[in-house]
């Protein structure tokens, strides 16, 4: 049993998909669901403590051995990553019943619960995978998934939203896809730990270099890397408010995954940054992610607009941590994507609270909401404080890392830039604290509840992990060091 | 009750509290008791501290490892235990005086007023018994956060202008300069602990300490050494309360002893004397201190003028400290009591003279003495203290620093405080004489409610504040020497 986990924790929401839609009626279809998603947070816990011990796990699918069969190859990152996006995943579950009803109404509800079942298994899929062309798989199923998810939003723009991440997360494929055909036609393999090898072996070709810019840039489509983050606003905007805190928490963490994974284990170090100045375009980049998202955030009206802009940003951080190309930097990466998938996902969750009892998420209405819905305020606003990295909060964590990272490489005027550019999320936050506390309730306002239990225990739980985290660090800097570790030694 | 867990109840008693007060909002009687009795509880738990601090202990709590090699830890040394002192101290005083400003002015919201200050007295405690410059930091922050919904109190677009000056210019200087300068320090010598004689010294060369300094001193905005002191004058819409125990006292005292705590534990004074970086930092000191006097002079509005004189007093301070010799830091640690206890009773008095006569510019002040003789009394106490004029505690602190510019061979800072002392009996005696000597304006009376009729004296409560406050700065004159012998060990051991 144990030994099968790896092939479980992808198999059983690709079988909980197709039965949401036999069962049909709401409820069921969302208990199926509720019920897949924890067991693979189950899964994902026992795979972690597996991978604690040090060993690499490598599961043969269908008993063929690799490299032609497929290999499920799992170390300490992919067992980190799993764990965030199945623990997001089902800490959502029960917020997902009361609010889809809410947004989506309850005909064909059945619909919804299938492409989430679909969209967790292609995420978990890509993660788990030892496989390129399987991860490529992968990858489509929780795109097509997406795709309808965000379709689903009660806006009709949804529907625009959800076509414009259609063409350009096609395109992204395309060019993953592109790269991975390369690298197959240059190597003759497309399993990772030979693709590692033997690229080794053949060095930096143009073939290999050109396999390598489709695939950076395909990942980077799908990270929302600044300037291919296009898609992301709105599609954040207008899904239904608990597939933005998935979106969010998960979908973009699992591309700084693939991008890990493409960077030091398929393409060695040598090839990745000595060869290729791929370090200072990261930075680059993420520096411009960094300030100027983080300066749209600033005037938007519609607060999740602004938190999706907030994630360009974040993402940013991680990117950064990563273009550091060092222990530390890749630590901090990694630290900062489950901080973020914490925080972004606890606030996604607030504003869903929001939406569900005031039915708007537009700064200028919610004068006052400090008053009405106390609580959920009060996660929205501790939320913003892990963005801009108040002390005791997991995003404090991560921006120490981050600047030490910073220090160690000798970029120091970047560690200044880091700190300078969390002052552009105090000013976005203020703006939340201000109208939320510092403003009165219009007259005219209708009177409005505080959320419901089932929706402000997710969210709270949430929020109140992105506070156990910033004081507790064990788990995250523990877990996220010695995979640095382990993805810079290399696999091979 | 042992002084490990007495630090652990010093900084956990006001958050209780701040809980209480919640709970009880609907309850003004209560909530205000609870205040007072945590105030006092809060006081005895410091106090209990101190005999063993005497002694040459350094009662010490550290846990919750959230990064690897760095504690949230605590010890008690002599400046932080002063600091404490005057800072519960006061609050017991404050809480007294607030209830019957808060009240006599008809102050909205008065729970969050009553449940944020417990907060930001809980960040006081903890910053002065903080061990390490992380945990330092930690309740800086806390401290600022807490006291931005005491600025913004009113809700207003000027108080929330003035809240965002006072949140804007506290955050990104700590988080842009002093979170940088503690992460480079963590980087360099691998650790933030405050040790005696400094962590830096061996590990930097002059130029990069030289840049240290810097960000450390300008990441500390509470500190207000200029340009970064215009957060201080718009904390000013503040309810008084806030501006005297808060504004006076502990958010820049905070400030300023985080200077001196950077100054003597990370640094160490010997090694700023080697190093020589520190020159450009005494004279911003003295510009500020020569400057702010200047301006206060030309504010009519008795509050601002009374801010302009704290950055002013504030810089002292910071001088003291720069000085680094024995005799400097002594009058920095002294300085920020004296300094502390005279303030407070001039903010004490520009609040009872709002809440009595509804004035806040000093130009209509003339004759009010007469009418609200005791807060004038009082004022006149306060000012004497500030300028340094004997039977006053402030005479002290500023024949120490005047020491110390001495013994670090520069005479030119002996002027700057004797200007300085000039300027000041400038700006706050002639509030005094208005108020005495000058003759009541006939609007006096018309602007009073009707069944009013005439100016009164303060509230009780408020006279008692004042009572105890300007009684505390003769007090302390004679009693200046337990104060120093206090915070000597922080200057025997280094050096000098």
């Amino acid at each position: 049993m144990i030994a099968q986990l790896p092939a479980l924790i992808v198999v059983i929401p690709l079988i909980g998909a197709p039965l949401c839609m036999l069962v049909r009626y709401r409820d069921w279809s969302w208990t199926v669901a509720t019920l897949c998603t924890w067991a693979s947070f189950v899964c994902a816990w026992i795979i972690l403590q597996q991978a604690t011990s040090g060993n690499t796990i490598s599961y043969q699918m269908g008993g063929w051995a690799p490299p032609l069969g497929i290999e499920y190859r799992i170390d300490l990152t992919n067992a980190f990553v799993l764990l965030v996006v199945t623990g997001i995943g089902s800490i959502i579950m029960p917020y997902a019943r009361e609010s889809i009803r809410s947004e989506f109404g309850t005909r064909r509800i059945y619909f919804f619960y299938t492409a989430y079942l679909l969209c967790f298994c292609g995420l978990l899929g890509v993660t788990i995978t030892g496989d390129a062309f399987n991860l490529f798989v992968f990858l489509e199923i929780n795109s097509l998934a997406t795709y309808v998810l965000i379709a689903m939003g009660k806006n009709r723009r949804a529907l625009t939203a959800a076509y414009q991440y259609l063409i350009l997360g096609t395109i992204g494929a395309t060019f993953i896809v592109i790269g991975i055909g390369l690298l197959y036609a240059e190597t003759g393999t497309l399993n990772m730990y030979d693709l590692s090898n033997r690229i080794a072996e053949v060095g930096a070709s143009r073939t290999i270099g050109a396999a390598f810019a489709f695939l950076v840039v395909g990942i980077s489509l799908k990270l929302a890397l600044f300037p291919l983050h296009l898609w992301l606003p709105n599609s954040y905007t207008y899904a239904p408010s608990m597939i933005s805190a998935f979106l969010a928490a998960t979908a973009t963490k699992v591309a700084v995954y693939v991008l890990l994974r493409f960077l030091f284990t398929v393409f060695n170090y040598e090839l990745t940054f000595d060869a290729l100045p791929l370090d200072y375009i990261l930075a680059c980049l993420a520096l411009i992610a960094m300030f100027a998202a983080s300066t749209v955030a600033i005037f938007q009206q519609n607060l999740k607009r602004m938190l999706a802009y907030s994630s360009i940003a974040q993402i940013g951080y991680i990117v950064l941590g990563i273009s550091f190309a060092s222990s530390a930097g890749v630590t901090a990466g990694m630290v900062h994507l489950f901080n973020h998938a914490m925080i972004k996902g606890g606030m996604f969750l607030a504003l869903g609270c929001i939406m569900y009892r005031v039915g708007t998420v537009n700064i200028n209405k919610l004068d006052g909401i400090g008053k009405r819905m106390p609580l959920t305020t009060a996660a929205l606003i501790l939320g913003g404080f892990g963005l801009i990295g108040v002390p005791l909060t997991a995003g404090f964590i991560s921006k120490w890392y981050l600047v030490t990272a910073a220090l160690e490489r000798g970029w120091w005027p970047l560690g200044f830039l880091i700190l300078l550019s969390s002052l552009l999320a105090v000013i976005y936050v203020w703006r939340l604290v201000e109208a939320a506390y510092m403003k009165p309730v219009p007259e005219n306002a209708k009177v409005v509840e505080e959320a419901p239990g089932s929706l402000l225990f997710p969210t709270w739980f949430l929020i109140g992990a992105s506070i156990y985290f910033g004081i507790e660090t064990n788990l995250t800097v523990g877990v996220a060091m010695d995979a640095a570790k382990q993805l810079l030694g290399g696999l091979g | 009750m042992t002084p490990n867990d007495a630090i652990a109840f010093s900084i956990g008693l006001p958050l209780l509290a701040t809980l209480l007060i919640l709970l009880n909002r609907r309850y003004p009687n209560i909530r205000e008791f609870v205040t007072l009795v945590t105030a006092a509880g809060l006081f005895l738990t410091v106090l209990s501290i101190l005999p063993y601090v005497m002694q040459g202990e350094r009662p010490s709590l550290k846990f919750l490892e959230f990064i690897p090699g760095i504690y949230l830890g605590f010890e008690v040394e002599p400046l932080g235990m002063l600091f404490a002192l005057i800072a519960s101290g006061l609050w017991i005083v404050t809480t007294f005086y607030s209830i019957g400003y808060m009240r006599g002015h008809h102050e909205k919201n008065q729970s969050r007023f009553y449940a944020c200050f417990a907060i930001a007295i809980s960040s006081t405690m903890g910053i002065c018994f903080s061990g390490n410059m992380l945990t330092l930091f930690i309740f800086y922050e806390m401290l600022t956060l807490s006291t931005y919904p005491l600025v913004a109190h009113h809700q207003t677009k000027e108080a929330k202008n003035a809240g965002r000056v006072y949140l804007g210019i506290l955050i990104s200087t700590s988080i842009g300069f002093l979170l940088l300068a503690i992460l480079w320090t963590w980087h360099l010598t691998g650790t933030l602990d405050f040790q005696i004689g400094g962590i830096l010294s061996g590990k930097v060369d002059g130029p990069i300490a030289g840049i240290l300094l810097f960000l450390y001193m300008y990441g500390i905005g509470k500190a207000a050494l200029m340009p970064i002191h215009r957060w201080l004058p718009a904390a000013m819409v503040a309810p008084t309360p806030v501006s005297a125990l808060l504004h006076a006292v502990a958010v820049v005292k905070a400030g300023v002893f985080s200077v001196v705590k950077v100054l003597v534990y990370i640094f160490g004074t010997d090694f700023l004397t080697n190093i020589k970086q520190d020159d450009w930092l005494m004279y911003i000191a003295a510009f500020t201190l020569i400057s702010a006097s200047c301006v206060a002079i030309k504010k009519d509005n008795l509050k601002a003028r009374l801010a302009y004189s704290t950055i002013s007093q504030l810089a002292y301070i910071v001088l003291g400290a720069a000085l680094a010799t024995s005799a400097g830091i002594l009058g920095s640690g002294l300085h920020i009591a004296m300094h502390a206890f005279g303030k407070i009773t001039l903010f004490f008095c520009a609040g009872a003279i709002l809440v009595a006569a509804h004035k806040t510019e000093i130009s209509e002040m003339d004759g009010l003495g007469r009418r609200m003789p005791f807060t004038f009394i009082a004022f006149l106490i306060g000012s004497m203290s500030v300028i340094g004029l004997p039977p006053m505690g402030g005479a002290w602190s500023k024949w120490y620093l005047m020491i110390g510019s001495v013994e670090a061979g520069y005479i030119i800072f002996i002027l700057v405080l004797a200007v300085s002392s000039l300027l000041n009996v400038a700006y706050l005696l002639p509030i005094v004489g208005r108020g005495f000597f000058r003759p009541l304006t006939s609007t006096e009376y018309m602007d009073n409610n009707k069944d009013e009729g005439v100016i009164k004296e303060a509230p009780g409560f408020c006279l008692l504040a004042m009572g105890i406050t300007s009684l505390g700065c003769i007090v302390l004159f004679f009693y200046a020497d337990t104060i120093v012998r206090l915070i000597e060990p922080v200057v025997l051991t280094t050096g000098q």
